[in-house]
């Protein structure tokens, strides 16, 4: 980068010149303080995203600009956000942690299975440094958001590790608050989640917002790893005001042989999202299932992009991903399939479906494919349209009032993605949530 | 089956275009590019003014546009531009009759498969020799309806009311990097007018020779439809085959007044060495249809998506597209739709085959903006497979704005399946043989819409290609 334009970034950066620390207390190990540093250069010296990268196409880029914010302090009334998650949380979940900006401030870890390590994030980093280091954000490969990912790495603290040794397996899943509130502020979650040989694990992160109306970012990551045999379930349920928050989450997926993992986005809030997903099917039998769930109103933009790699032969992926836009709300769907030299006998899918209910709204999509390889068995899918008539029409010759059918007719389009998940508690919170929105939107 | 008289007059196989002539050129404007190539190429071509600045206007717009490696093959950046001759003629006039074209030029046409006797089937014979039409003859009927069908240099001297209109509108010269080339240098193409309601009844046809090593052939085309009136116009190109890259780069726009039809034919051969960088795009007004059937088979890279602007109500648009990519070769191809008025239909169907180490590519736009209503799309792409690695990729872009609108997407990748081929050897058919059947039933439902002659050569050419791709 031109040295003139770094320093005119450092003008406006307050973090241009220093990494976000704001926890000086936790006694982090060295590799851990050089890999920060090293995240922290690389974050200065990546441009950020134009207009002429691919990757960036039909973004909005002046919602991607983060520059004026700053790590976010402690919050004040954290038994009033403790009693918020107790509202929220499932009945049945084997443990339950509340993040508020970027601290661990409640936990509840008593129906873990024995030999499960689940810890925050800094803790973990001291503890188990050795397992952290193994998995911590090893992917070279970026959808684009590798600025945001560098700062994420210079800055990770807060969030859950979860570490299932061979053999634990546990079908309740794990809950994850992060709230993030105040002005101007930013929180780094990072979530790593690594399943040993034949280990079942579900896990979901939720990221709410403390108030309304505040400008609010989460640059969160998050690392699955699936070794061979392995279950492994991650679901994302970002719910923040869809008034001057935004969400960048960077989901990278390892799976092993014959493992199999299942991760969802489920998108309600927040002006301006960004979620990646990169998915690498590395051994045989390794199977990839990627799911999203958006209902998009007002002026919000989600912008999504994914990557399926198959890196081995006898591999399968599938992708299904939903938008229902209202208003003027936008979303960006880019998906590719990469099936690598030699990776034969693959089977890959793909498939984006926009429901467009407004006569502003915008669905861009781009399902891409790059096929190096024998014996596959590719095809992707994208649509966009809007409810049809016959439906409203046969619904209301059964009593049910025109708003009410499109309703149910829109939730049922949403629910086909968080249908295909695991864990009849978690999908039932999953749809009364989507289910909320749409209650509002009336 | 044809009889033997057309397929002798489509006789035309690679081997028969890997020849050369003794280059005996009469104007030529050197090597590299700059304002004085243009004005040598204005000076040769006695052109107006305003061609000229056109010209020099393209020459700062090519030059301040960077090479758009950040999606495309970095393959471009191999063209040499200073290496490459941007001017050469014969030095003649578009000759009217067969009597006046020289010896080497009938013999050049007679290796490709279009001898004299075409002309008694085909309305008429554009066919272009390098950079200029060597050889023009429009049949009266044509003419009796007031049909103009000139090159390019013509086009815009005699009849400048008909043409200056719509020339660099429905592709600005600032489109692409190349686009802008091709307006700083072209010579050659077809200038096509249909008047209101005039049905041509036989395809309009040119044939292009690339003959020049580093010889860059830049031809312009447009073709201007009036109301109510169809045409369809075929070109097919073969080139001989160079050890150093030739560039191709050619802008064709299309423009389809109130109820006229336009199908505009392709199929490209070019020799593995030819770089293809090929803008096309036509322009749909009310209730008018633009049809795109591309074929393209040669070439080292081709990029090439043709486009419908569907700007009237209910105008249409189609892209018919068969892509086949062999060792060595990149078919980078696709198609753009911009839905730009009410009730406007579009459809993409496009098949690639890639064997051996070919790369073939789907790169598609389709952009439905705000404020219309009743829109729809459907895209279709097919990938072939032959050999383990072959490569195909799709990369497909959808923008649908509003509620009344419906687009569909689908793309698909697979292979010949070893039950087809095992079931083809048992009834004694060879592997290689068994294959070709598998491929062109891939592609036939494809190959049908191109016409008789066409797809005659398209089914050997694909039969030639297919040979020794398996084993």
């Amino acid at each position: 980068m031109p040295t003139e334009e770094l320093m005119a970034q450092e003008t406006v950066a307050p973090w241009m010149a220093a990494p976000p620390v704001y926890d000086n207390e936790s006694n982090l190990p060295d590799w851990y303080q050089k890999f920060r540093e090293e995240s922290w250069k690389r974050f200065v010296n990546t441009a950020d995203p134009k207009r002429t990268d691919e990757n960036w196409r039909f973004a909005d880029l002046k919602k991607s600009k983060f520059s004026e914010l700053l790590p976010a302090a402690q919050v004040e009334d954290e038994a009033a956000l403790i009693d918020r998650s107790e509202k929220s949380r499932l009945t049945d979940c084997a443990a339950h942690y509340v993040f508020a900006n970027n601290r661990l401030i409640d936990s509840d870890a008593n129906g873990l299975p024995e030999g499960a390590i689940c810890l925050p994030f800094g803790e973990a980093i001291e503890k188990h440094g050795d397992l952290v280091r193994e998995h911590f954000m090893k992917e070279d490969r970026s959808l684009g958001g590798d600025k945001f990912a560098a700062l994420h790495g210079s800055a990770a603290l807060s969030g859950l590790f979860v570490y299932f040794p061979k053999g634990v397996v546990c079908e309740k899943p794990i809950q994850v608050h992060h709230y993030v509130g105040g002005n101007q502020q930013v929180i780094f979650p990072h979530t790593l989640v690594v399943a040993e040989d034949n280990a079942q694990v579900s896990v979901i992160d939720m990221f709410e917002t403390i108030a309304e109306e505040e400008q609010t970012l989460v640059i969160g990551v998050v690392d699955l790893v699936a070794k061979n045999g392995a279950n492994l379930q991650y679901v994302a349920l970002q719910d923040e005001s869809d008034h001057g928050a935004r969400h960048v989450q960077i989901n990278s997926t390892r799976a092993g042989r014959d493992a199999r993992t299942k991760s969802a986005f489920i998108n309600l809030g927040a002006s301006w999202i960004r979620n990646e997903s990169i998915n690498r099917m590395l051994e045989e039998g390794a199977d990839c299932q990627i799911f999203s769930a958006n209902l998009a109103n007002g002026v919000q933009e989600y912008d999504q992009r994914t990557l399926q790699t198959h890196e081995a032969q006898h591999t399968t992926s599938d992708l299904l991903f939903k938008n229902a836009l209202y208003d003027e709300a936008r979303t960006i769907f880019s998906g590719l399939i990469q099936v690598q030299p030699g990776a034969h006998h693959t089977d890959s899918f793909q498939t984006c479906r926009n429901m467009l209910g407004s006569d502003k709204a915008e669905a861009n999509a781009m399902p891409g494919l790059e096929i190096d390889a024998d014996q596959v068995k590719c095809s992707h899918g994208s649509t966009s349209g809007q409810i049809s008539d016959e439906e409203i029409f046969y619904l209301q010759a059964r009593g049910i009032p025109a708003e009410q059918a499109r309703q149910m007719i829109s939730l049922g389009f949403l629910n086909e993605s968080i249908s295909r998940l695991g864990g009849e508690e978690l999908k039932e919170f999953l749809f009364r949530r989507v289910e909320k929105k749409f209650a509002n939107l009336l | 089956m044809p009889d033997s008289a057309t397929l002798e007059a489509v006789n035309i196989d690679q081997d028969e275009g890997n020849f050369s002539y003794p280059e005996e050129y009469a104007h030529d404007a050197g090597y590299g590019l700059n304002e004085d190539t243009i004005d040598f190429i204005s000076n040769v071509k006695g052109e107006a003014d305003w061609i000229r600045e056109f010209r020099k206007k393209a020459l700062k717009i090519f030059e301040s546009k960077p090479m758009p490696t950040h999606w495309a093959s970095e393959d471009l950046e191999n063209i040499k531009f200073d290496d490459i001759r941007y001017y050469l003629a014969k030095g003649q006039r578009p000759t009217r009759s067969w009597d006046e074209v020289p010896d080497d030029v009938k013999q050049t046409f007679e290796r490709l498969g279009i001898p004299e006797k075409e002309r008694k089937y085909l309305a008429g014979v554009e066919a272009q020799f390098d950079s200029e039409a060597a050889y023009s003859n429009v049949k009266e009927e044509l003419e009796k309806q007031g049909v103009i069908f000139v090159n390019s240099t013509e086009g815009l001297r005699e009849y400048p009311d008909v043409f200056r209109k719509w020339f660099g509108k429905v592709i600005p010269t600032g489109d692409n990097k190349f686009s802008a080339l091709n307006s700083a240098v072209f010579s050659g193409g077809s200038f096509i007018y249909v008047p209101p309601g005039v049905k041509v009844a036989h395809p309009l046809q040119a044939y292009f020779r690339i003959n020049a090593e580093n010889f860059g052939q830049f031809e312009r085309t447009l073709i201007v439809v009036d109301e109510g009136a169809e045409v369809t116009y075929m070109e097919g190109c073969t080139a001989p085959k160079f050890e150093t890259a030739t560039l191709h780069s050619a802008v064709v726009e299309l423009v389809a007044m109130k109820d006229a039809k336009i199908q505009y034919i392709t199929v490209q051969n070019w020799s593995n060495n030819v770089f293809n960088l090929v803008t096309k795009r036509g322009m749909a007004h009310e209730n008018a249809e633009i049809r795109w059937i591309d074929c393209n088979i040669g070439s080292r890279l081709t990029m090439k998506y043709p486009g419908v602007i569907m700007k009237g109500r209910k105008a249409r648009g189609e892209v018919i597209s068969i892509a086949l990519a062999n060792d060595g070769q990149h078919q980078d191809t696709g198609a753009k739709m911009i839905h730009a008025a009410d009730e406007t239909t579009s459809n993409i169907v496009a098949k690639s085959i890639s064997v051996g180490e070919g790369r073939s590519t789907y790169r598609g736009q389709v952009h439905i903006p705000k404020n219309l209503k009743g829109c729809k799309n459907n895209t279709e792409c097919d990938a072939l497979l032959i050999n383990s690695n072959s490569r195909t990729d799709t990369y497909p872009a959808i923008t649908v704005r509003g509620n009344q609108h419906a687009t569909q997407h689908e793309a698909s990748v697979s292979q010949v399946s070893e039950d087809q081929i095992f079931y083809m050897q048992q009834r004694g058919l060879s592997e290689g043989e068994a294959m070709s059947l598998s491929v062109n039933g891939f592609v036939n439902d494809l190959v049908r819409e191109f016409p008789m002659e066409y797809s005659v050569e398209l089914k050997r050419l694909i039969d030639m290609e297919m040979e020794g791709s398996v084993g």
